[in-house]
């Protein structure tokens, strides 16, 4: 059994657990599922400062906060109770290209060769990490969502809206991989 | 929009500072203490851990899902919407009611430019840290420190955008 659930877990298991989310929050507290607001959330918690945006009470939205403690809880516990001792398994032509990069170490969900500490003050981790991150979250705010207030909140309540938003997630990721991360790559 | 009770003038003025841009603001006439909250943690738990073991949180494969190389992240999301969309669609059918009694209200979503400039933008920040919001909590959980680093500046970039909304096109 533990032997099972340490495997990589297939895509409907996951998919489907996700997607009982949105009735999970709707029938335990008429909450519509959504996880960028969190970030809006803290800035209103602890640097509201003088911005209109931030002014609100946040502790009637103090839920999702406890969500996301959740989702770094949970993840703490899948990567060391339930951790895969094997290598994440690439599509061949994927691994193929991030190796002609020089991106080979995929011992660990996230490749070592950009995600350390070691290039927090390099070029590449102003990208990585400072330029990347503020765009997520300048980003979802500016489109009113995510992945999970867009994608799957938005399109399980039939919203066009969040179809626009997902569409334009997509272009912008397309575009990103295909036309500037190649070169993103060798800094 | 609340729809429980008729709030009082401050209340509705918070309210409506909350909805801004917001898919998921709630309103609830209830009052809970706080450790009715733990419920939201039990569930973000299963959630983070779901994340981890289905390789959700890995830029390694978001690289693939852009690149059209694999269908995981696709199935993924597919299902998720498949049965979100079943769910509601049951919720709204039976007339369900919450736990505690209260109707079920799901906000509509108003379109406006954001959308546009903002999931683009989105968009192009995901291939390259590998994460939507959720997945950044979840890879911290799961010991890749230096996400920190992007974490903090995706709330810099929420503040970011809080400071000039209303100088941008929506």
């Amino acid at each position: 059994m533990l032997d099972t659930l340490k495997h990589p877990w297939p895509w409907y298991v996951a998919g489907t657990l996700i997607g009982l989310t949105v009735p999970y929050l709707l029938l335990v507290g008429n909450k519509t599922f959504g996880i960028s607001s969190s970030l809006r959330h803290l800035c209103a918690a602890c640097i509201p400062g003088d911005v209109k945006f931030f002014k609100y009470d946040w502790k009637k939205e103090a839920w999702n906060l406890f969500f996301v403690g959740g989702i770094a809880l949970g993840a703490f516990i899948g990567a060391t109770l339930l951790a895969d001792p094997e290598p994440v398994q690439l599509a061949a032509p994927t691994a193929e290209y991030l190796a002609s990069k020089g991106i080979t170490d995929t011992s660990r969900l996230m490749p070592p060769e950009i995600f350390s500490w070691s290039n927090l003050f390099s070029l590449r981790g102003l990208v990585f990490f400072v330029i990347g991150g503020f765009m997520v979250g300048f980003g979802t705010r500016y489109a009113g969502g995510c992945t999970s207030g867009h994608a799957i909140m938005g399109l399980s309540s039939l919203q066009w809206p969040s179809l626009v938003a997902t569409v334009m997630f997509m272009v912008g990721g397309i575009a990103m991989t295909w036309f500037i991360l190649p070169y993103l790559l060798t800094l | 929009m609340a729809q429980n009770a008729h709030p009082s003038p401050s209340d509705l003025k918070d309210l409506q500072a909350r909805e801004l841009d917001a898919i998921c603001v709630n309103e609830s006439t209830l009052k809970h203490p706080w450790w009715y909250n733990l419920k939201y943690s039990a569930w973000g738990i299963l959630f983070g851990i779901v994340f981890v073991k289905a390789e959700i949180i890995s830029w390694f494969r978001i690289q693939e899902m852009f690149r059209f190389e694999s269908f995981h992240m696709y199935g993924v999301i597919g299902t998720a919407v498949m049965v979100g969309l079943i769910s509601v669609l049951v919720i709204k059918r039976t007339k369900a009611r919450t736990i505690y009694g209260e109707a079920i209200h799901i906000p509509n979503k108003e379109f406006n430019k954001g959308q546009i400039y903002g999931g683009l933008m989105f968009g192009l920040g995901w291939a390259i840290t590998g994460a939507c919001p959720g997945p950044l909590f979840a890879q911290v959980g799961a010991g890749f420190g230096v996400v920190i680093i992007t974490f903090l500046s995706a709330v810099a970039g929420t503040y970011a955008y809080g400071v000039v909304r209303d100088k941008l096109p929506h």
